[in-house]
């Protein structure tokens, strides 16, 4: 944290000065660890092991805080008496289908439920449309209506379950997995469950490199357990809190610049699954649902009629028929190989170097390489924008610039401060920045560039018929270049008829009489104010400074807050209190925005045939679940498994100490000659690799390697080694290495440091490599890229690549150049098929 | 000319000939919650247009920018410092003093064991002596005290003549390769003036850097050191707070997680003007007894 968000690293040092305890656990020893008290080193991509262990520490010593645990969790809930766990198939859940490698996952449904249940042809789509990135903010539809046992002791309640799953996650088996002494991870344990409970709450803060794994969306799974069984969640001080990598990155995702969603979480339809509007909206709220997400229907017309305005009526389902449809994985590394195999002829980058930044970089600039055409927009000439001239595929004769049939086209950006508009922090809060100056030269804001764009398309486009151009031509386009604040009131949402900005997503309506670009962000206009503006200083307010920002859904700052309290609606403790029921005045009161119906008292229960938002009882906090509950067990929504589940990296050096099962078994792999992957267990690529970032520069350093001071602090590639490696290999301080995989070899100088240390992985020594990924071929100071080691292995759920853990061999001194070096990396695939036969 | 314009405890400015002086100003850089940002190199070289310092991996840890210049007015030096039990294990022993420097690096070799290798961060900076050697010895009067006690350089009165930078005990003041000139922290003279405070410490992320009257930080520095020391960092000790040290105490002071020398600072650092006052004493009797010899030779040649 301190190595990448050194700003938000601050409040850390705050707690630390006041009293907190700060523990480090990575692979290398970081900037981070130098401020901690304890440093726990250990493997990369061993984190489930790790955590399921935490688990196993809180359910063995009974550490959990029953009391929300039961009142608040699915833990009570009884699970069809046809699943069957990992511990019954060696690393398998019931249902998986080998063919597809995917799992029909009936068997995993709530007892009584198996109908409910995804087949594995449903499960497939899903993995290809990455449909699992739809539940940010809302669970995956599931009856409420489940049998429990409050008692937690039948044998098929999810507690129990939990309790075997994790029963062989001991610290003996953390240790053998982890290379986690059993006394550092007593340490945590201790500290994790001794600051929660009833009087304290401990928040687990992660950056996003956690997520880019096979099972990335499970690593976050297994820390949400955790806060869930401790109690922290949905309480000040709690829960799970991502550390983003650009500024606006959660905005990114609300308002998404993804292939899968439409801004608030709603579906991109899918050819076969949503025909209809009707099924899209049914897909969207099913029906006999409880939770805020039964009004999908006017979240979703709401959104086309901003879309289209007058053009959208009843009568054509408010131009559904005009959006795009997803006919399968258009993530963006499919979309590199469809353009290595030329079925895709133009693409759009916009402050993104995915020649450097992205897995695989070989393949980026290959794909990049065999366009028609390619548009870049950044603040200066990255290597994406490069690549034909100076990438490192000239060398080797792969691209030769006189033949590269790519037209690129260079647009200059404005940076953020100069334009205006909101970013939206891991708070969910969104805060209004103003423009301090103009862009120099032709730099330009995206709203300017995409205004012209549309206004320019739309006119080639004028007098069409064809049905494919009616969506375009049907937008609601101004003439004049809107503004910042037009943006952001059209995404608040209005009155169709009357102008009117609404207050929040409660107004929206199905009728088509109201308009909102993004239903959760509806009310950041309300009352005509531009509340992301506010900026009353924290020493003039209360300390939950709800005058600072907006935060969203309805102003919100922790979501799920019903859970600080306790099911009769009084706070769990005095130094925890949060939101609370007052008897008298009938509402939920607080510090905090109610996340709950205001007047519904905490004995509320429904009435029988009860669906929406009445279907939630007063005891449910987490109301966009259908169920109401937090899910220690997901019975669906997830492609692997209801449970985390230790499996190794698709590239490891150790067969799987757990199971039988090495990887995820659903992982997305994509098995083509230019994406190989390094064989497991193999000598040829005999260490493990990890990858991040560098303080003093910024992702693939398109914002860092052009500025001199910048580049002086950290001017030159580098890999970390610890000196036990440096002795197996023959490396030298500041020599030169190169690190070979079986996509590709890098070169860089060599620094041996006590940060990075030798562990011991059941029963062997396992040597770990960092490096940093900022360098390329453009800018003031230049070198390989580490992105280039790595295949593309995707997670299943949101197809997230594993781009933190591989493996590798490293070698004194500098890599060939030209052909030599394809055949060095040739050389090294046939030896390690050879040594795996 | 007071008694200690020289040498010992002084409030410089008023000294300097400021009737009216502001309180002093200084820094206190806490290097127990440094993190190594180095966002106060980035924040000096941006307001005060310091060029950079050259492309140079200097495989030093982290530090690429090697120490304080004409060109860098902060540097943070990383340093490693390896479990004690594990040198133990490599075979070295304990520190035996021989009167001769140790190969090894300060603070690598410790007979309190040490189980946790740690890494130390410092942001160093002009010190803004009390007793500025550097501004002693400036013969063109470019070096100034300022009223607020710091010491700046006027770039358009140095001539470069360098005898600044063999005057500063911390090697801090340097010339410029192409312009000849000296250089070094102004402290931001140019924004403290106006009540803002200096760039490095507006950056710092964590207040590691702390910019203030320096009477306040002293008793703020010595409150955090025996918090930390309360709190098991035994270790923690200031630098450079000692109005009666070598240079009259600095007006930049640290508070360290071990010996100076670990951090490349100097242990006992003294203005090279401190035996000024004997020196132009001895050399003014040297001059009577030459003038006396030479007044009794023509004495004596005349009898």
């Amino acid at each position: 944290m301190a190595e990448a968000h050194p700003v938000g690293f601050q409040y850390v040092v705050e707690a630390k000065n006041r009293g907190a305890k700060v523990i480090h656990i990575d692979p290398r020893f970081t900037r981070t660890s130098a401020l901690a008290h304890t440093y726990v080193p250990m493997r990369a991509g061993a984190d489930i092991a790790f955590l399921g262990g935490v688990i196993n520490y809180i359910l063995s010593n009974e550490k959990d805080f029953r009391e929300y645990v039961v009142a608040y969790t699915n833990a009570s809930m009884i699970v069809s008496e046809d699943f069957r766990d990992t511990e019954d198939l060696d690393g398998l859940f019931s249902g998986y289908d080998p063919e597809l490698n995917v799992y029909d996952q009936s068997s995993w449904q709530y007892a009584g439920q198996q109908d409910e249940g995804q087949e594995e042809g449903e499960a497939h789509t899903d993995r290809e449309t990455a449909s699992g990135l739809e539940q940010e903010s809302h669970g995956p539809p599931v009856p409420a209506d489940v049998p429990r046992d409050p008692t937690l002791r039948h044998p098929r309640c999810v507690f129990q379950i939990l309790k075997r799953h994790y029963a062989r996650y001991t610290p003996e088996m953390v240790e053998r997995v982890c290379g986690v002494p059993r006394d550092k991870f007593d340490e945590v344990c201790e500290a994790w469950t001794a600051n929660s409970g009833r009087e304290r709450t401990t928040a687990l803060v992660y950056s996003v490199g956690w997520t880019q794994h096979s099972v990335g969306v499970q690593y976050i799974r297994t820390g949400a357990i955790i806060q869930l069984l401790l109690g922290n969640m949905g309480r000040p001080g709690g829960g799970v809190m991502a550390l983003r990598g650009h500024a606006s990155i959660q905005g990114s995702t609300d308002i998404p610049t993804l292939f899968n969603l439409l801004p608030g979480y709603l579906p991109m339809p899918h050819h076969r699954q949503h025909e209809t509007f009707r099924q899209w909206i049914d897909a969207i709220r099913n029906p006999e649902q409880q939770g805020f997400w039964a009004n999908a229907e006017a979240y979703a017309v709401s959104l086309l009629k901003a879309y289209w305005g007058d053009a959208a009526t009843a009568d054509n389902d408010w131009g559904y028929g005009w959006l795009p449809r997803l006919t399968g994985d258009h993530g963006t590394y499919q979309q590199v190989l469809d353009m290595i195999d030329g079925k895709i002829k133009g693409y759009f980058l916009l402050g993104q170097n995915p020649a450097v930044g992205s897995a695989h970089g070989k393949a980026q600039r290959l794909g990049m390489a065999n366009l028609d055409w390619l548009v870049v927009r950044d603040l200066f000439m990255i290597e994406s924008a490069t690549f034909w001239k100076d990438g490192p595929e000239i060398a080797t004769g792969e691209i030769v610039p006189e033949q590269c049939r790519t037209e690129v086209f260079f647009m200059p950006a404005a940076s953020h401060a100069e334009k205006e508009g909101t970013f939206t922090q891991t708070q969910r809060m969104l805060q209004w920045r103003e423009k301090a100056l103009d862009p120099p030269g032709d730099c330009r804001s995206e709203l300017w560039f995409f205004h012209q764009l549309g206004r320019l398309v739309r006119e080639r486009l004028a007098g069409s018929t064809l049905p494919r151009d009616q969506g375009l031509l049907n937008l609601t386009w101004a003439d004049e270049e809107p503004t910042g604040e037009d943006v952001l009131k059209e995404i608040n949402g209005f009155d169709v008829a009357t102008g009117e900005l609404l207050p929040t997503f409660t107004a929206l309506k199905a009728d088509g009489s109201t308009a909102c670009g993004c239903w959760i962000y509806s009310g950041v206009y309300a009352g005509g104010v531009n509340q992301a503006a506010r900026r009353k200083p924290g020493r003039e307010q209360d300390w939950v400074a709800r005058e600072w920002g907006w935060v969203w859904p309805a102003d919100r700052r922790t979501l799920y807050n019903r859970a600080s309290a306790d099911p009769e609606g009084r706070p769990w403790s005095e130094r925890k209190k949060y939101v609370w029921w007052d008897p008298e005045a009938g509402e939920w009161t607080g510090y905090d925005v109610p996340d709950f119906e205001k007047n519904k008292p905490p004995s509320y229960r429904p009435p029988d045939g009860a669906t929406g938002v009445a279907a939630i009882s007063g005891d449910d906090p987490f109301i966009m679940q259908g169920d109401g509950k937090g899910w220690l067990y997901a019975p669906s929504g997830l492609i692997e498994g209801p449970l985390p589940t230790h499996y190794e990296p698709a590239e490891s050096t150790v067969r799987n100490p757990l199971y039988g099962q090495q990887a995820n078994p659903a992982r997305k792999v994509y098995d083509r000659p230019d994406n190989p992957t390094n064989p497991m267990a193999n000598d040829v690529y005999p260490y493990v690799f990890t990858t991040s970032r560098l303080t003093e520069h910024h992702t693939a350093g398109g914002m860092s390697r052009q500025l001199a001071y910048l580049s002086e602090l950290q001017p030159e590639m580098f890999v970390e080694v610890s000196p036990q490696l440096a002795a197996e290999r023959g490396l030298e301080n500041l020599g030169w290495a190169h690190i070979v995989t079986s996509r590709a070899a890098i070169e860089a100088r060599v620094l041996v440091t006590d940060r990075l240390t030798p562990l011991r992985v059941d029963g062997r020594t396992v040597h770990q490599i960092w490096m940093p990924y900022h360098w390329g071929s453009a800018g003031l100071v230049t070198g390989d890229s580490a992105n280039d080691l790595i295949g593309i292995t995707l997670d299943p759920n949101v197809l997230i690549q594993e781009s933190k853990v591989g493996t590798c061999d490293i070698r004194p001194g500098r890599r060939p150049v030209g052909p030599a070096l394809l055949e060095l990396v040739d050389g090294y695939r046939k030896r390690s098929e050879d040594h795996g036969k | 000319m007071g008694s200690n314009s020289l040498y010992g405890p002084l409030d410089p400015a008023p000294d300097a000939g400021y009737p009216d002086a502001p309180p002093r100003m200084g820094f206190f850089t806490d290097t127990s919650v440094c993190i190594g940002c180095k966002a106060c190199e980035v924040a000096c070289k941006e307001w005060n247009g310091v060029p950079d310092d050259g492309f140079d991996l200097l495989g030093s840890s982290y530090d690429n920018t090697g120490g304080l210049s004409a060109n860098s007015w902060r540097h943070v030096a990383f340093i490693e410092q390896p479990a004690v039990d594990a040198l133990a294990a490599a075979g070295t022993t304990g520190p035996q003093f021989l009167g001769m420097p140790g190969k090894d690096l300060p603070g690598r070799t410790l007979d309190a064991p040490r189980t946790d290798f740690r890494w130390l961060m410092m942001s160093n900076v002009c010190k803004h002596c009390t007793h500025a050697g550097c501004l002693d010895v400036c013969p063109t009067g470019a070096l100034f005290r300022t009223e607020f006690g710091t010491v700046v350089v006027q770039e358009d009165i140095c001539n470069g003549c360098g005898y600044c930078v063999p005057a500063c005990p911390y090697g801090v003041i340097d010339r410029r390769e192409d312009d000849g000139r000296a250089w070094k922290c102004t402290l931001c003279y140019d924004r403290i003036g106006d009540g803002l405070t200096p760039a490095c410490a507006q950056a710092c992320p964590t207040q590691s850097i702390q910019y203030g009257e320096l009477d306040e930080l002293r008793g703020r520095a010595r409150e955090r050191v025996e918090r930390l020391r309360g709190q098991g960092v035994t270790e923690a000790r200031l630098y450079g707070h000692d109005p009666e040290d070598g240079v009259g105490g600095d007006g930049a002071f640290f508070l360290l997680l071990d010996e100076p020398e670990v951090y490349g600072l100097p242990p006992d650092p003294v203005v090279s003007t401190r035996d000024l006052p004997a020196m132009w004493k001895r050399a003014g009797l040297a001059g009577l007894a030459m003038a006396a010899a030479v007044a009794v030779s023509f004495l004596g040649g005349r009898s």
